[in-house]
């Protein structure tokens, strides 16, 4: 391509040109299609399609819920990680393993699942239903369901930035008189806000598009725990393209959007790895 | 200056023996938030699978399995996983080795491309099939005129799979590619290899553990993927229902303990995946410390 | 087999890694590639190997031009700073692997790697990973697979960087010895002069791209071609002096003008072990003060500064230095037996030392 006229080891040429290949059939050319068939719509009826209030609450809901998620990943997610790295007690290192289970789990199963748990007769909605803590068909339930979903980003990005961090910075602000809170305010917490920031991006964007384990606890009532990919699907079992497409166009721009910020984020955050 | 040394003492209580730890109080109760949170939202939602599964017994348990439709759904999960997870993976391997072996002009482009997927909503993936094989869609005449069904039936829920579970081999692969630097493939150059036979014989046992691993979570991923196959399937029992879907349809149908039958069946899955995971994971961690330490006694230089 | 390169350049995009190069290496030679590390000296090798392309100039091998011959079909063996070992192969398989790519029949494929487990004293860790091997254990393995296949020649990258500071002399002369032995061409890449200067037969120094000389050890120390090489070899005291009434002097320190005009400067250049050091302040005609002594075995480095701030490095042995009587922070009287003089941008003006003459120095 470029100045070495020629690359000792074989099979660039090979292996760039059939990734670019496949990666245009499969991805590239569907988001693309997307993308123009959507474009097709007149601008009036884009914006009539994309603000009628039930996709507007279904937004709202959306957004809010994923932020609320991510920010509860945030401080668990930061515990987790501390805990995980820092501590040894029995059974840390099945809770190592299962931090990764929301990602190996189906949404399907996951939706199913809580679903059942946070129900009237369920493990947990026997106690919390009585109490008037509603989860199943509400927005509570929504935010349940993305907390799972997103638990493992927070997790994963600050663990091996938590275990690459040197003792020595630690115990040298020890030295100097630091107490274990100031250590952390003042030392530690600086090195894990960029991770951390990524991890609630990661999570933030998992769960604007999440669909599978929202819809069995959200119930899907209209206008209230409608979330924007489930409309998505209703318009598309309506056969109303223009309406999905229109719908999908947003939530597609605001995930590019977001992996912008998390690239951004990740080169940021890598700064302060020497 | 005995005054000032009598004043200072350590300000954490006894049982913390160093300075840069807390005290154990500070650590069990964080270690008990952090078990308490995992375990309403890790092991309770995965116990009950299993407990809602067997809740009607065993009996009802193999009959929800042994259903024609259910059957149908899983031999169906099967072969879209079979056909998806080789493609993903012939195409992680060679992203893997341009992005890792070379350097060109719009790496990071390219490497961020391959991740788009992830940060597309499963439903919209879905609809990007529908838009183009759908009977709407750029393509769909074409497809009708020759009697090929694409959506609402095992291509496009082949093709949205694909989608969705597009860069996870190349996403693990390349930092272990990576990681491996190029001295050895160059050294079996030198040797005589030919490009093929320096990556079967040097490159692929090198990166088999981190293929492994990126092969169990696309698998993983491909039988459970739910969103982007519900928009394309068409629902058709006993034909285009994966298992997810067919959860999602005796859920519907008020059948609980069936669905719950079929989804401990991903659940299991799930569980297989982490055990191989943390697996491999093990097996890394004990041959880094292997490497570290178990270099051996004698060392002196022979006479030639 | 003999090795030439003719004007062979090397660009990565704007930087010229190696400019206009060209020397030989006969059948069977021992060679250094010695120079500073960004010198070139690795691409020259990875161009001979055919590891990188040439930009410009020809390749020889045996005669032939290999330019567009493709490394697999080279012949050559190479062994790579950090050894890249197949991490995966056993000790054996490492070793074998050349050798079932050219499709060697199973009995003779065992009976070569025996043949080299036993040359190279790997006896009994033909089963082991290079993870359980030692440093040296790992270089002979490197070495070991590099010559399997009998190739005419052996390119080693810095052969010696990576094993400990304590067994890398062994190695040296185990690898003068192993070279002595298979009588195979061998040219190596190192940044240590020493190590270089007591392996190879000749020397090929670079520095920033450009080949400075080619020689003996002992050609390459006793006759630099220009000031570069001579503080790259050994250390060389530098002293700048102005022409003044036809004699170039800095203090007390006078010299012949070298043909230099009133006004100008000469710079002049002395190995340490040219000076002459007396307790007796009378005895010659320079003085200085005995700042510190360094004791390295056998020799010893003592430090001497002139009245003028000059410090100059001195190089005597243990029984000179006691036979003198020298003591620390003592003024001495010196003197310079043998100098260079050095040009105004680094190249020698001629090329032959020259002797202080008599009468220099004198009546101060």
């Amino acid at each position: 391509m470029s100045s070495n006229a020629k690359r000792i080891l074989p099979g660039f040429g090979l292996s760039l040109g059939y990734t670019l290949a496949y990666l245009g059939a499969l991805v590239l050319i569907p988001i693309g299609g997307l993308v123009l068939r959507s474009l097709r719509i007149s601008p009036s009826d884009f914006w009539h399609l994309a603000t009628t209030p039930r996709a507007l609450a279904a937004f709202k809901l959306t957004f809010s819920a994923s932020f609320v998620a991510a920010l509860i990943n945030s401080v668990m997610g930061t515990l987790l990680a501390w805990i995980l790295t820092r501590y040894s007690f029995p059974g840390r290192r099945m809770l190592d393993a299962l931090i990764d289970f929301p990602f190996a789990l189906p949404t399907a199963v996951a939706g199913l699942t809580l679903a059942d748990m946070f129900g009237p007769h369920g493990w947990l909605g026997k106690f919390l239903v009585p109490l008037g803590i509603k989860a199943v068909y509400s927005p509570l339930g929504v935010t349940l369901a993305l907390t799972f979903v997103g638990m493992p980003f927070v997790v994963r990005t600050l663990q091996p930035v938590l275990e690459s961090l040197d003792r020595d910075v630690e115990e040298a602000a020890a030295v100097l008189g630091a107490g274990r809170w100031t250590t952390f305010r003042r030392v530690i917490a600086p090195l894990l806000f960029p991770p951390l920031l990524t991890g609630f991006a990661l999570s933030f964007a998992r769960a604007i598009g999440e669909y599978g384990s929202v819809v069995f606890i959200s119930g899907n009532l209209q206008g209230k725990t409608e979330i924007a990919p489930y409309l998505v699907w209703l318009r598309l079992e309506d056969y109303d393209y223009d309406g999905a497409m229109a719908l999908s166009l947003i939530l597609l721009v605001v995930s590019f959007v977001l992996l912008g910020v998390i690239n951004t984020l990740e080169r940021w955050a890598g700064r302060f790895q020497t | 200056m005995a005054g000032i040394v009598t004043r200072v003492r350590p300000r954490t209580d006894a049982r913390s023996q160093r300075g840069s730890e807390e005290p154990a109080w500070v650590r069990g109760s964080l270690i008990a938030a952090g078990g308490l949170f995992a375990a309403v939202f890790l092991v309770l939602p995965l116990a009950n699978v299993f407990w809602q599964a067997f809740s009607k017994g065993w009996f009802v348990y193999i009959q929800a399995i042994r259903h024609p439709d259910s059957w149908a759904a899983i031999r169906l999960t099967l072969v879209v996983a079979a056909i998806t997870v080789p493609f993903n993976t012939v195409f992680g391997i060679s992203a893997a080795w341009c992005i890792a072996k070379f350097e060109f002009r719009g790496k990071a482009l390219l490497t961020t491309l391959i991740d788009l997927p992830f940060s597309v909503s499963p439903v919209v993936a879905g609809l990007m099939f529908a838009v183009l094989f759908g009977l709407q869609g750029y393509w769909g005449d074409w497809f009708q005129a020759r009697d090929i069904k694409v959506i609402f039936a095992t291509p496009g829920i082949v093709l949205a799979t694909i989608f969705v579970t597009f860069p996870f081999v190349a996403r693990e692969l390349i930092p272990v590619m990576k990681a491996g630097g190029s001295d050895q493939e160059q050294a079996a150059l030198t040797l005589g290899a030919s490009g093929w036979q320096t990556f079967f014989r040097v490159t692929l046992p090198n990166i088999k553990w981190g293929l492994l691993y990126g092969i169990i979570l696309c698998n993983a991923r491909a039988m459970g993927e739910y969103g982007a196959v519900s928009v394309v399937s068409g629902h058709i029992g006993g034909r285009t229902d994966t298992l997810p879907l067919r959860i999602d349809k005796l859920y519907v149908g008020y059948q609980g303990a069936a669905a719950f039958a079929c989804a401990s069946l991903l659940a299991l899955l799930a569980l297989v995946t982490l055990a191989i995971k943390s697996y491999l994971e093990w097996r890394a961690d004990a041959a880094h410390a292997q490497g570290q330490s178990d270099v051996s006694e004698s060392d002196k230089t022979p006479n030639p | 087999m003999s090795i030439e390169l003719r004007n062979v350049s090397k660009r990565f995009g704007d930087v010229v890694a190696v400019d206009d190069v060209s020397f030989s290496v006969g059948d069977g030679e021992l060679v250094a590639l010695l120079g500073p590390s960004g010198g070139g000296k690795t691409t020259v090798l990875r161009m001979i190997a055919g590891l990188e392309m040439p930009s410009g100039g020809d390749l020889l091998i045996r005669g032939q031009r290999v330019n567009d011959v493709a490394v697999q079909q080279r012949n050559i063996g190479f062994v790579f700073q950090g050894y890249a070992l197949f991490r995966t192969m056993s000790v054996f398989d490492n070793i074998a692997f050349g050798l079932s790519i050219r499709r060697w029949s199973r009995s003779d494929i065992q009976s070569r790697v025996e043949e080299l487990v036993g040359i190279f004293g790997l006896g009994g860790l033909e089963r082991r990973l290079p993870h359980q091997l030692s440093g040296g254990q790992r270089q002979r393995v490197a070495i070991a697979r590099a010559l399997a296949s009998k190739p005419g020649v052996l390119l080693l990258d810095e052969p010696f960087a990576a094993v400990d500071a304590k067994i890398r002399q062994e190695l040296r002369e185990w690898l003068v010895r192993l070279h002595d032995q298979l009588d195979v061409t061998t040219v190596f890449v190192t940044h240590d002069q020493e190590e270089a200067m007591e392996v190879a037969s000749r020397i090929v120094i670079f520095s920033r791209g450009k080949l400075e000389q080619i020689g003996s050890p002992r050609d390459v120390y006793e006759q630099p071609v220009n000031e570069f090489v001579a503080r790259f070899i050994g250390v060389m005291n530098v002293l700048e002096l102005t022409v003044k009434g036809g004699v170039a002097q800095f203090g007390q320190l006078s010299f012949p003008s070298h043909g230099k005009a009133d006004g100008q400067t000469l710079r002049i250049g002395f190995r340490p072990y040219a000076i002459k050091v007396s307790r007796n302040p009378a005895e010659y005609p320079f003085r200085a003060v005995l700042k510190h002594v360094f004791f390295l075995g056998v020799m010893l480095r003592i430090e001497l500064v002139t009245p003028e701030g000059s410090s100059l490095r001195v190089r005597i042995s243990k029984e000179e230095f006691s036979r003198l009587g020298l003591v620390e922070d003592e003024p001495v009287s010196f003197f310079i037996r043998e100098y260079r003089v050095l040009g105004g941008d680094g190249e020698f003006e001629a090329h032959a030392n020259s002797v202080l003459p008599e009468g220099f120095g004198e009546g101060i």
